[in-house]
């Protein structure tokens, strides 16, 4: 089985700051890995270089490959637009636009040239149900999306990710700004939503990487240290740094 | 000890100045709108000149336009301002010799009020005006009242001649209609313009040419106006007069598009500020859903910033209809009644600055004026408090 995504030899720099050094990772169809490792260790900068986030950043430089689906996106012609129509990204602190919840969800269909009010309105109730947000907002769709709660935005942006139907989502400490009953929500959603994607989720907290990872990686400047399963990394770690990590020893 | 007082001393200027700056503000519009009001207040008659008719005239009273009428010979007959039906005949102290020889005025004019007494009880349907010095002790004809003019007459009357005799015309409409018309065809012009140059500084150009573009349109802003006028005046002016084949450059377009490249800077920098004050968060995720660049700018930042993206606009309106030597100078300065750009007009500014000088203070001309003034400061006033409630609204 071919992986889902891959990277071979990548290595960023941003201007004379050497981030990523060298990665080599592939992770399978409908799994969850979980990036961890301490603040500034790339991991974050790692998962940005599967929609080529990193390009907005001036004086950033990406070599080596990186595959989806066996085809490198690490190529100055491809159409970065339509990659990342195919890869949903979910971020740190819940970032809707100050529409309503329904224009929300259906902003990605729309600049896909999507105006039909029939097919907007599944589209945007399938997400919605997908992100588990439907029963709460069904009745209050023209509602600002200002005006929810922070978890509920958070599952609002998950679902404007998922609207456009992207095989792979990439999140980005998606519960760092949440409350713990919130926190629950998104990781129960997590873990349904393997069924049809492909997740890479980056995070600070070792219990939720536990819960809701088949996989994990550790980073440590710029470096994957260890890339194992779940279970193999957090009962048995076989590098001591990726222990006294896991352990609170340090990080 | 000393630094006590030294302290003390800084806080009682502080305060002091907070108060006297906020006290002569206000004085400045209390004393604006109450020599706005003598406009209302006094007789529209020029200053010791007198009107009288006959004693068999049934009209006690005309208005500012009736009068107006009758002088410009409009008004031929008394039937039309409800009298009697006769001809109306003026009468002026210059057409005397004509009834009176002048052994019967007197060598040194000693007799001129008898004569006009005589000649104003001889002729029911006279009216006349003249100083009030040459009227006599026991006059026996009829002086009549002249009404004030109303706030509703001053705006709505299209005729601004305020040193005409013998009642002044204060028709402000021309003026607020040319002011409000050259404000908003600079802003249709600058509004586009300035809106485009500031997403292109904010998110287009690259931060080397923004740090060279930026200080530049800055710059525009101080620029005195004098400056601009006078490139309008070269530049503009004939290249307008060429294109229209206009007998006169000097048009309210004209106008417009000077005080469109003045309001340019104030727009920029704040459509820009605007836009810069939009999250990253924001843009990043429409980029991440795979919009395009230009996308993301007209259906994210623009809508998000789109009170600051009004902020500016007003504030241009704010400088383009508060502009005086620009309008003075490139407007053409004629009191037309147009809703023509291609016409010389005269804005609002442009009158205060060119009329003060020449009216006589206290008068009727000068009093018209502080009126004009109370106008233009209405208008500024809403402006800048409609700006005030949207940058409260974003706020919020």
């Amino acid at each position: 089985m071919t992986p889902k995504i891959e990277t071979k030899n990548l290595q960023l720099y941003y201007g004379a700051h050497h981030a990523l050094k060298g990665i080599d990772f592939s992770a399978n169809a409908n799994t969850v890995t979980a990036l961890i490792g301490p603040s500034g260790c790339g991991k974050s900068t790692f998962l940005r270089c599967f929609n080529r986030m990193n390009d907005l950043i001036d004086g950033c430089e990406v070599e080596g490959q990186i595959l989806i689906d066996g085809m490198n996106i690490n190529d100055k012609y491809l159409n970065v637009d339509e990659l990342r129509k195919k890869v949903g990204m979910v971020f740190q602190k819940p970032n809707p636009f100050p529409k309503s919840i329904f224009e929300n969800v259906a902003y990605g269909l729309r600049i896909n040239g999507i105006n039909d009010k029939k097919t907007l309105e599944e589209k945007v109730e399938k997400a919605l149900r997908q992100a588990a947000l439907w029963e709460e907002v069904k009745d209050n769709l023209k509602k600002s999306a200002m005006s929810i709660s922070g978890g509920q935005q958070q599952r609002l942006c998950i679902a404007r990710a998922l609207a456009v139907e992207p095989s792979l989502v990439l999140m980005d400490e998606p519960t760092s700004a949440l409350d713990p009953i919130s926190t629950s929500k998104v990781e129960e959603l997590i873990y349904q939503l393997k069924e049809k994607y492909t997740i890479l989720i980056v995070t600070h907290n070792m219990q939720q990487a536990a819960r809701v990872s088949d996989r994990t990686a550790f980073f440590y400047i710029g470096e994957m240290i260890e890339y194992n399963d779940t279970t193999e990394i957090f009962t048995n770690p076989k590098i001591e740094r990726t222990q006294n990590y896991i352990t609170g020893r340090f990080g | 000890m000393l630094k006590k007082i030294i302290n003390k001393i800084i806080e009682g200027f502080i305060k002091t100045s907070g108060w006297v700056s906020s006290i002569i503000v206000l004085l400045i519009i209390i004393f604006l709108f109450k020599e706005a009001t003598g406009l209302f207040t006094k007789s529209p008659l020029e200053e010791g000149y007198v009107l009288v008719v006959n004693k068999k005239n049934p009209i006690d009273k005309l208005s500012p336009d009736q009068l107006k009428n009758v002088f410009d010979r409009d008004s031929t007959s008394w039937k039309t301002l409800g009298g009697m039906n006769a001809p109306i005949e003026i009468f002026t102290v210059e057409d005397i010799s004509t009834f009176y020889n002048d052994s019967m005025i007197g060598a040194n004019m000693e007799n001129l009020p008898w004569c006009i007494n005589d000649h104003i009880a001889k002729t029911e349907n006279v009216i006349s005006y003249f100083p009030e010095k040459y009227l006599p002790k026991n006059f026996e004809g009829k002086i009549m009242h002249l009404d004030n003019v109303s706030v509703y007459q001053f705006l709505k009357n299209k005729i601004w001649l305020p040193s005409a005799r013998p009642v002044a015309q204060v028709g402000a409409l021309p003026l607020i209609i040319s002011t409000l018309l050259v404000s908003l065809v600079a802003i249709l012009i600058a509004l586009p313009i300035g809106l485009a140059a500031a997403i292109y500084l904010a998110e287009v150009a690259d931060s080397r040419i923004r740090t060279f573009l930026k200080p530049v349109i800055e710059l525009l802003a101080g620029i005195p106006s004098v400056v601009y006028g006078f490139f309008g005046l070269v530049i503009i002016v004939p290249f307008i007069q060429k294109i229209f084949s206009l007998p006169v450059g000097e048009t309210g377009l004209t106008g417009s598009i000077i005080l469109a490249i003045m309001a340019l800077p104030t727009i920029i920098t704040v459509a820009e500020d605007a836009l810069r004050t939009v999250p990253k968060a924001m843009k990043e995720a429409s980029l991440a859903l795979g919009a395009t660049h230009w996308q993301t700018i007209y259906k994210v930042m623009i809508p998000y910033a789109s009170s600051g993206i009004t902020a500016a606009a007003i504030l241009g309106i704010g400088r383009a209809v508060g502009e005086t030597m620009v309008a003075l100078m490139v407007t053409g300065n004629a009191n037309n009644f147009t809703f023509s750009l291609l016409k010389p007009i005269r804005t609002i500014p442009a009158t205060i600055a060119a009329e003060l000088g020449e009216a006589s203070y206290g008068g009727m001309h000068f009093k018209a004026l502080f009126a004009l003034g109370c106008i233009l400061f209405l208008i500024t006033l809403v402006i800048n408090v409609y700006v005030e409630y949207l940058s409260g609204k974003k706020t919020k």
